[in-house]
C-alpha cells in the first residue's frame, strides 16, 4: 500500500538530509506506528506519504515513495486525496468549515462524489466515530478529543485507503485517547484501512501496532520490525517494555495483560516491600526534607543537601543556583493559622501546623463566559510538595493554574498565593511569588535568540545579569548564546521557558501540559528537573494528561472533574484505584502500590543486596 | 483499490454493524434538524429589504421598530453558533455610531438652523482657511435632534446586516455560489476567520506577558506581542494550506482546450461589456447603447462562469434547498422596502418628521404595518432546536469509565442508538 524506495529528504539550506536510507513497505490494512526520539524526522516521513513533502515543504527527495501504486513525485498531495488522508498535531488547523456535518463531507465535496454517497458516508461516519450527537454543532464548540475524532472523521469521509496520523492523542485525556485509538483500530480490522501514525507516548499505542518503524537518530536508517523485537532495541519504550527488560521477560510483554500474566514471580518476590524506595521520589513523605530544616521556601544548601540527596545529585548546579541567596520574601509569613486541607498528606509525624502554604485556593469558583469552569474547589500546597491535577479535557485543570497566577478573577472564593491575591498584584511582584509555563511554552519567549531572552528576562525579574544564562546552562546544556528560540526543539524550549520563569525564583511553579509533544529523554530530563526542585523547596503544580509523568513526580494528585475536585490524595492511593489514571506499572503490579520502573528497580537492588548479605 | 469505487463500496460496509443502517432513511427524525437552515439567502434579502426601508425614513419611531423587529426575529432564530454572536457585535457598532454622530453635532455644530440652545460650548477660533468649519459654539436642540434621527438610521442598518450574519452563517451562502467561484469564496471564509484567531492569540500573548512580569495592559504591551502573533498566524495559515491541499482543495478536472478558450473569451469579453455598459448607462451620451451592451456582458460573463464550473469536479453537500418558507421570508424583506419606498413617495412628511420646527414625531399607521410585515420569519419559519441538542461538552462527552476493551465501547453506542431511535 505504501512503499518507500530509499527515500532521503534534504530541505533547502540544510546540509544534510534530514532522513536518508528510508525504505520501506507497509502492506494493506495493517497499523504501523513510526516511533523515535523528537527530531529524527517522522514528520518528514509522514508528509512523504501524500506528497505534502516535497510539493508543499520545497526540499529534494530523492528515492520513491508510492501510494496505492501512485508515485508522489507525479501526483501532487490533492490528487492523492482519494487514496491518503492525512490528520496533522493540531486539529484546529486541519478545519476549513464551521461545522461538524460539513467538516465530515468537505473531502468529498472536493472529490466531486455524488450528493447521495456523500449523505450516507456522512451518516456511517457519524455512527462509526460516535459523533451523531454532536452533527449540527460548530466545531469550535468541541473538547479536544471530539475535535480530534471529527478530524480522523472528516479524511475518512472519501473512503481513503492510507490514514496518516501525526500525535493523534497527544493532546488527549486517557480516556478521549482510547476512543480514537479504538476507532483507529476498528478501521483496521474492519475496513482494511492502512494506517501510519507517529505518536510520543507508546504505552497508550504500542500494543495496537502490527509493525513498527524506529528511527534511531537523525539521518540514520529506520529499524523495522514487529513491536516486540523493535522494542527490545528501541531508545524510546513504554513503561511496560521497562518493566519487561528488568525482569527479564522473553517475549518482551507489549501489553498490561500479557505483563500481568508474566509478572505473578515479581508480584511475589516484591510482596515484602514498599514502594518507598529512592529519596526524593514520590511515594516519600514529600514535606520532610523542606520542613525539617526549614519553612523558609529556598533552604540553605547544607541542610537541603543532607536530607535529599539523590534527586539533587543530578542538578548540582542548579541547586546551587536555586539555593544561593534565599529566595526574597517581599510577601511577609502568610497566615499560619490556617492547617493545609489535605492533612491526609503528611506523614504524622511532621508538626503540621508550622507548614505555610504558599498557595491557598477556598471555595474556589470560576465562570467561563456563562459556563461554570470551576465550581467549590479547595486546594493547599506547602513548599516542597508536587500535585498534579489530572482529568479529562475541559476539566477545569488550565483553569486553575490560571486562577493561581492570577490570569482569571475568582468568581466566588478566594486564591492567595503567597499571601497576596494574583489577579490583583502587579504582575512585576507576582512573578515573585508564583511562576507559570503554559501549555505553549513559546507564548513566553520573544526574543531572536537565546541570549536576549535571557538578557530580558533578568530585566524582567530584577534579577542580577546572568540570572537566567546560569539556569539555562544548567537546564540545558550545550545551547548557544544565538541560537534562535524557534530552532530548539519541543524539550529544549520547554527548559528554556522554565529557565525564563525560575530566573525571579519563584516558590511556587505551574505548568500546564509539559509532557506535551516530549519524547522520553526529554521527559526524563524534566523528571529530574523537577525533583531537583521540588528537594530545592519550591512548590509545584502540574496539570498533566500524563499518567506516567504524574507517577513519576506527583506527591499527591488532584482529580478534577466539570470543574470539581472529585479525587485528592497521594499519588498512590489515587491513580491505584482509576483504571484511567493508573500508570501501566501499577497496572501490572496491583493490588501492590507500585507507579515506576525506577521505584521497581530500586526495590530489587535492595532485595539483591539484602539477599547477598544474608548467606 | 476497488473498495473506493462506488459500485464496490458496499463490500466495505457489509462489514459494518447492520443494525446502523436503517436509522437514517428518509424520514428520520434527524432530517428535521437541519431544516431550520433556511437558505441563507433568504435571510440575506429579508435583512437588506428591512435595511432598504431603513434608508427611506428617519422617523425614530419608526426606526425603533424596524430595530424591534429585527430584534425579534434574531432573538427567536438565532442558534448559539459562533457566528450568531456577531449580532451583538454588530448592536454595539450601531451605537457606536450614534454616539459619534451625536458627538460631532455637539463638538462641529450642524447646519441645521435652531433656535432652542441647549448649551454654548466655548468656540475655538480658526484661521481664515478652515471657513465653514466650526469647533464648539452654540448646541442647538435641533441640531442633536437631527443627529439623532440620522445616527439611528445608520444604527439600523448595521443591526440589519448584523441579524443577517446572525441568522445565515455567512459560509453557508457560499454554497449557493456557482461552482468556479467557489474556491475563491472558501480562500474569503478562511480570510475571514483569521482575524478572530489573531484576536485570540493577541489575548494569550498579552496573558502571557503578565507571566514573564510584564504590565499586559497598554498599548506598549499590544505592540510587543505583535510580532509574535503574526509569526503564528502564518504558521496557522501554512499548516491550513497544508490540509486543505492534501484534501484535495483545487482538485481540477479535465476540460478540452476548446472549453477552456471558450470560457476565457467568454469570461473576458463578458467583463469587458459590463464595463462598457455600466459607463454607457451612466453617462449621458450613451443612452441608448448602454442597457443592451450591459445586459448582454452581464449573460456572457455569467455563461462564461458556468462553464468555468465544468473545471471544477466539487459537488455540493446538502445544499439548502430554496423551499416556500425561503420565498416567504425573501418576499417579507422585499415587501418592507417596497411598501417603504410607495409610502415615502405617498407621504413623505409622515416618514421624515422635520425638527425645524421642533415637533413630536408621530407614528404613521401605514408605514408602520408595513413594517410589520418583517415579523413574518418568526411565525414561518420554525426555530432552533431547542439548545439540549447543542449544550456544551458535558452532556455530549458521557461519563467514561475506561474498559480494557476499547473497541466495544465505541461500538456499543453505534449499534444502540438506532434502537432508541425506531423506539
Amino acid at each position: 500500500m505504501i512503499r518507500f524506495e530509499d527515500v532521503s529528504v534534504t530541505y533547502d539550506g540544510a546540509a544534510e538530509p534530514t532522513v536518508r536510507g528510508i525504505d520501506f513497505e507497509i502492506p494493506e490494512g495493517e497499523l504501523v506506528l513510526l516511533v523515535g526520539p523528537s527530531g529524527v524526522g517522522k514528520s518528514t516521513v509522514l508528509g512523504a506519504v501524500n506528497g505534502l513533502v516535497p510539493h508543499f515543504t520545497g526540499g529534494t527527495l530523492r528515492g520513491r515513495v508510492t501510494v496505492a501504486g501512485r508515485d508522489t513525485r507525479t501526483h501532487k498531495p490533492r490528487e492523492l486525496a482519494d487514496v491518503v488522508g492525512v490528520v496533522g498535531q493540531d486539529p484546529l488547523a486541519h478545519f476549513v468549515t464551521d461545522t461538524v456535518e460539513d467538516e465530515l463531507a468537505y473531502g468529498m465535496e472536493s472529490l466531486g462524489l455524488p450528493p447521495d454517497v456523500m449523505r450516507r458516508r456522512v451518516e456511517e461516519t457519524l455512527d462509526l466515530l460516535g459523533l451523531a450527537a454532536l452533527r449540527d454543532r460548530p466545531i469550535a464548540t468541541l473538547s479536544g478529543g471530539q475535535q480530534q475524532r471529527v478530524a480522523i472523521g472528516s479524511v475518512l469521509t472519501p473512503h481513503p485507503g492510507v490514514l496518516v496520523l501525526d500525535e493523534p492523542t497527544s493532546a488527549l485525556d486517557p480516556a478521549a485517547a482510547e476512543e480514537v485509538l479504538a476507532v483507529l483500530q476498528r478501521l483496521v480490522h474492519d475496513l482494511g484501512t492502512t494506517v501510519l501514525m507517529a505518536e510520543h507516548r507508546l504505552e497508550r499505542v504500542v500494543q495496537y501496532a502490527d509493525q513498527i518503524v524506529l528511527l534511531p537518530a537523525p539521518g540514520a536508517r529506520p529499524v523495522v520490525g514487529t513491536p516486540a523485537e523493535v522494542m527490545a532495541v528501541s531508545p524510546v519504550h513504554p513503561p511496560v517494555v521497562a518493566l519487561g527488560r528488568l525482569a527479564d521477560w522473553t517475549p518482551l510483554p507489549l501489553t498490561v495483560r500479557d505483563a500481568r500474566r508474566r509478572a505473578e514471580p515479581l508480584r511475589a518476590r516484591l510482596a515484602s516491600l514498599t514502594p518507598h524506595t529512592p529519596p526524593g521520589a514520590p511515594g516519600t513523605p514529600p514535606h520532610t526534607a523542606p520542613v525539617q530544616g526549614h519553612p523558609d521556601p529556598a533552604p540553605s544548601p547544607s541542610t537541603s543537601t543532607s536530607t535529599s540527596p539523590s534527586p539533587t545529585a543530578a542538578f548540582p548546579r542548579l541547586r546551587r543556583l536555586l539555593s544561593r541567596t534565599p529566595a526574597p520574601d517581599p510577601i511577609g509569613p502568610p497566615e499560619r493559622s490556617t492547617a493545609p486541607t489535605a492533612p491526609s498528606t503528611l506523614p504524622a509525624a511532621t508538626p503540621v501546623a508550622e507548614v505555610a502554604p504558599l498557595a491557598e485556593v477556598a471555595s474556589l469558583a470560576v465562570r467561563r463566559g456563562s459556563v461554570p469552569a470551576l465550581r467549590n474547589v479547595d486546594l493547599s500546597v506547602v513548599p516542597g510538595e508536587t500535585v498534579a491535577l489530572m482529568g479529562r479535557n475541559g476539566a477545569g485543570k488550565s483553569t486553575l493554574l490560571s486562577a493561581l497566577v492570577g490570569l482569571v478573577a475568582p468568581t466566588a472564593g478566594s486564591v492567595l498565593v503567597g499571601g497576596a491575591r494574583p489577579h490583583r498584584t502587579a504582575p512585576r511582584d507576582l512573578v515573585r511569588r508564583v511562576g507559570l509555563v503554559p501549555q505553549e511554552p513559546r507564548d513566553l519567549l520573544y526574543a531572536d535568540t537565546v541570549a536576549a531572552e535571557c538578557a530580558a528576562a533578568d530585566r524582567d525579574a530584577h534579577a542580577e545579569p546572568g540570572t537566567c544564562r546560569r539556569l539555562v546552562d544548567a537546564l540545558l546544556p550545550g545551547v548557544t548564546d544565538a541560537t534562535h528560540p524557534r530552532d530548539l526543539s519541543e524539550g529544549q524550549r520547554l527548559a528554556l521557558a522554565l529557565a525564563v520563569v525560575l530566573t525571579a525564583r519563584p516558590p511556587l511553579l505551574l505548568l500546564d501540559e509539559p509532557t506535551r509533544g516530549l519524547d522520553y529523554a526529554a521527559k526524563a530530563r524534566l523528571v529530574s528537573t523537577l525533583r531537583g526542585l521540588a528537594a530545592g523547596g519550591h512548590a509545584i503544580v502540574l496539570a498533566t494528561h500524563d499518567v506516567e509523568l504524574a507517577a513519576e513526580v506527583a506527591d499527591r494528585v488532584l482529580i478534577l472533574a466539570d470543574g470539581e475536585v472529585v479525587a485528592d490524595g497521594p499519588t498512590a492511593e489515587v491513580v491505584v484505584g482509576s483504571p484511567a489514571f493508573a500508570p501501566q506499572v501499577t497496572k501490572i503490579l496491583a493490588p501492590q502500590q507500585w507507579l515506576t520502573t525506577a521505584q521497581v528497580r530500586h526495590a530489587l537492588a535492595a532485595l539483591r543486596a539484602a539477599e547477598r548479605e544474608r548467606p | 483499490m476497488a473498495r473506493r469505487g462506488p459500485s464496490a463500496r458496499g463490500a466495505g460496509d457489509t462489514h459494518r454493524p447492520r443494525a446502523t443502517h436503517p436509522a437514517h432513511p428518509a424520514h428520520s427524525p434527524r432530517r428535521g434538524h437541519r431544516s431550520h437552515h433556511l437558505h441563507p439567502l433568504a435571510w440575506w434579502l429579508w435583512a437588506l429589504g428591512l435595511g432598504t426601508a431603513a434608508s427611506r425614513t428617519t422617523n425614530p419611531l419608526l426606526l425603533a421598530l424596524l430595530i424591534a423587529v429585527a430584534g425579534y426575529v434574531v432573538a427567536t432564530h438565532r442558534t448559539d453558533a459562533p457566528w450568531a454572536r456577531s449580532y451583538t457585535a454588530f448592536v454595539k457598532l450601531g451605537l457606536a455610531v450614534l454616539v459619534v454622530r451625536l458627538a460631532f453635532a455637539v463638538v462641529l455644530g450642524s447646519p441645521i438652523p435652531g433656535t432652542h440652545t441647549l448649551l454654548v460650548l466655548p468656540e475655538v477660533p480658526l484661521p481664515d482657511w478652515a471657513q465653514g468649519i466650526r469647533l464648539g459654539g452654540r448646541v442647538t436642540a435641533e441640531g442633536v435632534l437631527f443627529a439623532l434621527y440620522d445616527g439611528l438610521r445608520l444604527a439600523a442598518l448595521l443591526i440589519c446586516v448584523g441579524a443577517a450574519n446572525a441568522l445565515a452563517n455567512p459560509a453557508r451562502l457560499l454554497k449557493s455560489l456557482p461552482g468556479a467561484l467557489y474556491e475563491a469564496g472558501v480562500a474569503v471564509v478562511v480570510a475571514m476567520t483569521f482575524a478572530p484567531h489573531l484576536v485570540a492569540d493577541v489575548q494569550r500573548l498579552r496573558a502571557a506577558r503578565r507571566l514573564r512580569g510584564r504590565p499586559d495592559r497598554g498599548l506598549r504591551g499590544l505592540a510587543q506581542v505583535g510580532l509574535p502573533v503574526l509569526e503564528g498566524a502564518l504558521e496557522r495559515s501554512v499548516a491550513l494550506a497544508a490540509a486543505m491541499d492534501s484534501r484535495g482543495y483545487g482538485r481540477t478536472a479535465e476540460v478540452p482546450a476548446r472549453v477552456r478558450r471558450t470560457t476565457a473569451a467568454l469570461t473576458l469579453g463578458g467583463l469587458l461589456g459590463v464595463c462598457a455598459g455600466t459607463y454607457g448607462v451612466l453617462t449621458a451620451a450613451g443612452g441608448t447603447y448602454g442597457l443592451p451592451v450591459l445586459l448582454t456582458g452581464l449573460a456572457a460573463a455569467l455563461a462564461g462562469l458556468r462553464l468555468g464550473g465544468r473545471r471544477s469536479p466539487r459537488t455540493r453537500y446538502r445544499p439548502d434547498p430554496w423551499g416556500v418558507r425561503a420565498s416567504l421570508v425573501a418576499a417579507s424583506g422585499a415587501a418592507v422596502a417596497v411598501l417603504l419606498v410607495l409610502c415615502e413617495a405617498y407621504d413623505a412628511a409622515a416618514l421624515h418628521p422635520g425638527v425645524v420646527p421642533l415637533t413630536t414625531p408621530d407614528l404613521p399607521l401605514w408605514p408602520a404595518a408595513a413594517l410589520l410585515v418583517g415579523l413574518l420569519p418568526s411565525f414561518a419559519v420554525p426555530g432552533p432546536p431547542p439548545p439540549a441538542a447543542s449544550a456544551p461538552a458535558t452532556t455530549a462527552a458521557p461519563t467514561r469509565t475506561p474498559t480494557p476493551t476499547p473497541a466495544t465501547r465505541v461500538a456499543a453506542p453505534t449499534v444502540l442508538s438506532p434502537s432508541k431511535e425506531d423506539a
